[in-house]
């Protein structure tokens, strides 16, 4: 069961920010952050990998994405 | 397709958009521009306001078509990537105030961040300080962000949200060939343009046009973006879109190396003064603002072309904002700042923190 971080609809730097306070505050395990421009795609990838995180999958949702991150 | 669409967001697309814009802005400047100001939004968005006749200070009115093909551009690689999507309601009011003061800043120190390092790379050090403030607006925003500062969520809208702005360009760009300059005069039709100074020093609009086109389809690409350059330094300590903004400051200098137009000093320098608090204090305003409006005023342009309504009402409160800020007096000059500059550096700052302490939202 992973966490998830709903993101959608806010602007720069906002969808960033919730994956990191996710990613401080679970440490370690899944987490899956919903977006909705491409922008916070590669952002919050690009955060998360910088991490240590591994991008596990990024599925396209209608016109959001579904980002999971894994860290073991 | 697919890589063409990733090479500008790694670290070397960034690189090579900073130095595009860098090399390109001087030869603007070579061209007709005036003196580090070959791309300037803050001061471009003023002449703007001055072509309308929103304010009437005669030496800067022009209708600079950088920035209709930076909002063209973005709205042309937004298409062309399928990353165009009509979205606004993300507190736009507070936007619009954020781009008033955000310019007032900008006009206190006679530049935003693109001119900043544009006048730095020219050989003015009085961009230090500038620079210095607009590092301590964006620390100090970066602390309203940690805390939980928030503008709420925006929500898909008609396409045709998004096209506004894009459309309010195009109609200035018309405006422009309907009424073009008429030597000798200050009107023609019902555009102003400056018989003198840095509003009637411009590049062709046929070498403008599609240099700001190009500018503003490689910055969408890229998310190329003055003040996140710094927000996400202190935030997060990513350098990404730094290297980008360094990029820009680096090519720049070397551009002016070769045209002959680097010049360093504190004195005399084109279209500058030498308060130095004045300086850093305007782009502490103006670095707050950016910061608490999610964009420098170039990615602010770049997010409207790509259908954001929110920052397109930033923009347009940077536009009233020139305006308001040359009739109030508030503009500095190369003498020095205007008549009530420092009441209104002080006042912007007390509204930034109004808004950063009070709007913090629950989004969970």
């Amino acid at each position: 069961m992973s966490a998830i971080v709903d993101a959608t609809g806010l602007s720069c730097p906002q969808p960033v920010i919730l994956t990191m306070n996710e990613i401080k505050k679970i440490g370690k395990g899944e987490i899956t952050v919903l977006v909705d421009t491409v922008t916070s795609r590669e952002n919050v990838s690009r955060a998360a990998v910088a991490q240590g995180w591994i991008l596990k999958s990024v599925e396209e949702e209608g016109e959001a994405f579904r980002i999971t991150i894994t860290k073991d | 397709m697919s890589k063409f669409v990733q090479v500008f967001a790694t670290r070397w697309g960034i690189i090579a958009v900073g130095a595009f814009i860098g090399i390109f802005a001087q030869l603007l400047q070579k061209l007709g521009n005036p003196a580090n100001m070959g791309v300037c939004v803050a001061c471009f968005e003023r002449d703007m306001a001055g072509a309308l006749g929103l304010h009437r200070a005669a030496i800067v009115q022009y209708m600079r078509p950088e920035i209709i093909g930076f909002v063209l551009g973005s709205l042309i690689a937004a298409y062309a990537f399928k990353e165009f999507r009509a979205r606004s309601g993300s507190a736009p009011i507070v936007r619009f105030i954020l781009g008033a003061f955000a310019m007032i800043g900008a006009l206190v120190f006679l530049g935003c961040p693109w001119r900043a390092a544009l006048r730095l790379a020219g050989g003015d050090w009085n961009a230090i300080f500038g620079l210095l403030g607009l590092i301590g607006g964006i620390w100090v925003g970066t602390f309203f962000l940690k805390g939980g500062y928030n503008l709420g969520r925006s929500q898909t809208t008609h396409t045709s949200v998004g096209w506004l702005l894009p459309l309010t360009m195009l109609g200035f760009l018309v405006l422009m060939l309907v009424f073009p300059q008429v030597e000798g005069q200050e009107k023609s039709g019902v555009l102003f343009y400056s018989m003198k100074g840095p509003g009637s020093m411009h590049a062709p609009l046929i070498v403008s046009l599609p240099i700001g086109l190009i500018i503003g389809f490689l910055a969408q690409r890229s998310r190329f973006c003055t003040m996140g350059a710094i927000r996400d330094l202190v935030l997060f300590r990513q350098t990404h879109l730094l290297t980008g903004f360094v990029s820009l400051v680096v090519f720049a200098f070397l551009t002016n190396l070769a045209l002959g137009q680097f010049h360093p000093g504190f004195a005399n320098q084109p279209v500058a003064h030498t308060m130095g608090l004045w300086n850093f204090g305007g782009m502490v305003l103006a670095g707050l603002a950016f910061c608490l409006g999610g964009g420098c005023p170039g990615r602010q342009l770049f997010l409207s072309g790509e259908g954001d309504g929110d920052a397109a009402v930033f923009v347009m409160g940077m536009i009233v904002g020139a305006g308001i800020a040359h009739n109030f007096g508030l503009a500095s000059s190369p003498t020095g700042v205007g008549p009530y500059g420092i009441p209104a550096v002080i006042t912007g700052l007390l509204v930034c923190l109004f808004i950063g302490f009070t709007m913090r939202q629950k989004t969970a």
